[in-house]
């Protein structure tokens, strides 16, 4: 049976991930145990709230060499909502920047938009290559709710990443496929039966 | 834009059942808050809104079951309102499964509140419940800001309410909105006690005063009975629209409301 580690480091709402992800049919563990999360077919990282704060709790529980040499060893990894951000460079937040992960180009910032945070349902751009993807209509809605977003979209590309892309008025990244580490900004976990088919291409990809 | 206008059934919880009465056809239990949240999700709302309306501080535990076991099954996003007085009363509902949490009365009583629970847990998750009533001296139709509406009562002519609308909290509502999305409100949720319960349309100037001074997404609530009802709501700056009885009662559902909204040129999900 496939394992997946929900990462338990003081951010997000670790039951909606868990229930979610085990609906795909994977066996599910939230925990902060790094040995687990190393060992796992695949690694859940969510994240809510604010950057700095999600990235401290990932080096008070000292995650992030953990995270990165599964992305490197080609380990699947997947991020959501702050829990994606955090794979950036760095975020700026009110004028404070925190370094990232440092695992995909470019930093977070604010959203430039008429109307903040960007909450509801939204449609995305989905290139033809991508994996998590696979089988949505092309009118299917995910649920996002942030401020804050990865809007240099060249960038990603030019590293070779899969960029599905949303527009709140400008458009930035919804999800972006690199390697073995696949992020969306949208919340998978709550996006209903479109969620559950990311999840479940995720899970069937481990 | 091309974020979906969001569609939203409220459910008044009271010791972890549904009241205000529920007639949703193929319900094992219509009282059952987890089965009712089920069936709106089937019917493709767009999000949940669970208000805890228990007077006693024991049964919050019920409530807290309550959310914990609709995480289990619902895969939308779930407000929880009611008694909300502290980031600790944030934190446990969020632990139980919560999205967002609803703040009212608190955050009168002090405003510091709404920054705090911003800082800890991210604007996101605060969904500031606005109860707002017409003061006496303004005449209906008039929005904030035309040198005419302006009243004795409040300086833009609409109050923030208590206690179901029945006492004043000597606020102006448009200022107050202002101030509370400052502080770090996520989205606020509009109620006009005018229009609750008459079926009669939203309060669409009051929907304008508000959109005219905050960026934050705004919740219309009060007044729907109608599926013609919700496309001049958006029209005046909702992003999202919040219903309870018409939807309990079967007078409307989630689909007819889309259908209206879409035909009115409105992205729905």
């Amino acid at each position: 049976m496939t394992s997946v580690v929900v990462l338990d480091y003081g951010s997000g709402n670790l039951r909606s991930a868990e229930r979610a992800v085990a609906r795909t049919g994977a066996d599910v563990t939230v925990t902060s145990d790094l040995d687990a999360a190393a060992a796992a077919d695949g690694l859940f990282v969510p994240g809510v709230g604010a950057y700095a704060a999600c990235m401290a709790g990932i080096e008070q529980l000292g995650a992030g060499p953990v995270i990165a040499e599964r992305v490197a060893a080609g380990k699947p990894v997947i991020g959501v909502c702050v829990g994606m951000q955090i794979f950036f460079d760095s975020g700026v937040e009110h004028g404070v920047e925190t370094k990232g992960l440092g695992l995909l180009p470019g930093v977070v910032s604010k959203l430039d938009a008429a109307r903040i945070p960007h909450m509801g349902w939204n449609t995305v751009e989905i290139p033809d290559n991508s994996e998590v993807f696979q089988g949505l209509p092309a009118d299917v809605r995910f649920y996002f709710v942030h401020s804050y977003a990865a809007r240099d979209l060249d960038l990603l590309k030019s590293a070779g990443a899969t960029v599905t892309t949303a527009s709140h008025d400008r458009p930035f990244a919804a999800a972006v496929e690199l390697g073995s580490l696949t992020v969306a900004q949208f919340h998978p976990e709550k996006s209903a039966d479109a969620g559950y088919a990311v999840l479940r291409n995720w899970v069937a990809g481990l | 834009m091309t974020v979906a206008v969001r569609v939203i059934p409220c459910l008044d919880v009271d010791a972890g059942r549904v009241v205000k009465g529920v007639n949703f056809v193929d319900l094992r239990d219509a009282g059952d808050p987890v089965e009712l949240a089920a069936a709106y999700d089937a019917a493709g709302a767009d999000e949940l809104t669970f208000l805890d309306v228990t007077a006693s501080s024991d049964a919050r535990g019920t409530m807290l079951d309550v959310v914990r076991r609709t995480a289990e099954s619902v895969f939308i996003p779930l407000t929880v309102g009611g008694g909300v007085r502290s980031p600790g009363d944030v934190d446990v509902l969020l632990r139980a499964g919560a999205d967002k949490v609803g703040v009212n009365t608190a955050a009168i009583a002090r405003p510091a509140l709404i920054s705090e629970i911003a800082e800890r847990f991210g604007n996101q998750v605060l969904v500031l419940s606005l109860d707002v009533r017409r003061t006496a001296e303004q005449p209906g139709g008039r929005s904030a800001g035309q040198p005419g509406g302006r009243s004795a009562g409040q300086p833009s002519g609409w109050e923030v309410t208590t206690h179901g609308g029945r006492r004043s909290a000597g606020l102006d509502a448009i200022e107050w909105a202002r101030t509370v999305a400052e502080l770090g409100a996520g989205e606020i949720l509009l109620n006009s006690m005018d229009a609750d319960g008459t079926k009669a349309g939203f309060d669409l100037d009051l929907i304008r005063a508000v959109r005219a001074v905050v960026g934050i997404p705004v919740i219309a609530s009060g007044g729907a009975g109608a599926v013609e009802h919700f496309p001049p709501a958006v029209a005046a700056g909702a992003d999202a629209v919040l219903a309870a009885s018409v939807f309990h009662f079967g007078d409307l559902s989630i689909g007819e409301v889309k259908d209206s909204l879409r035909a009115a040129g409105s992205p729905v999900r």
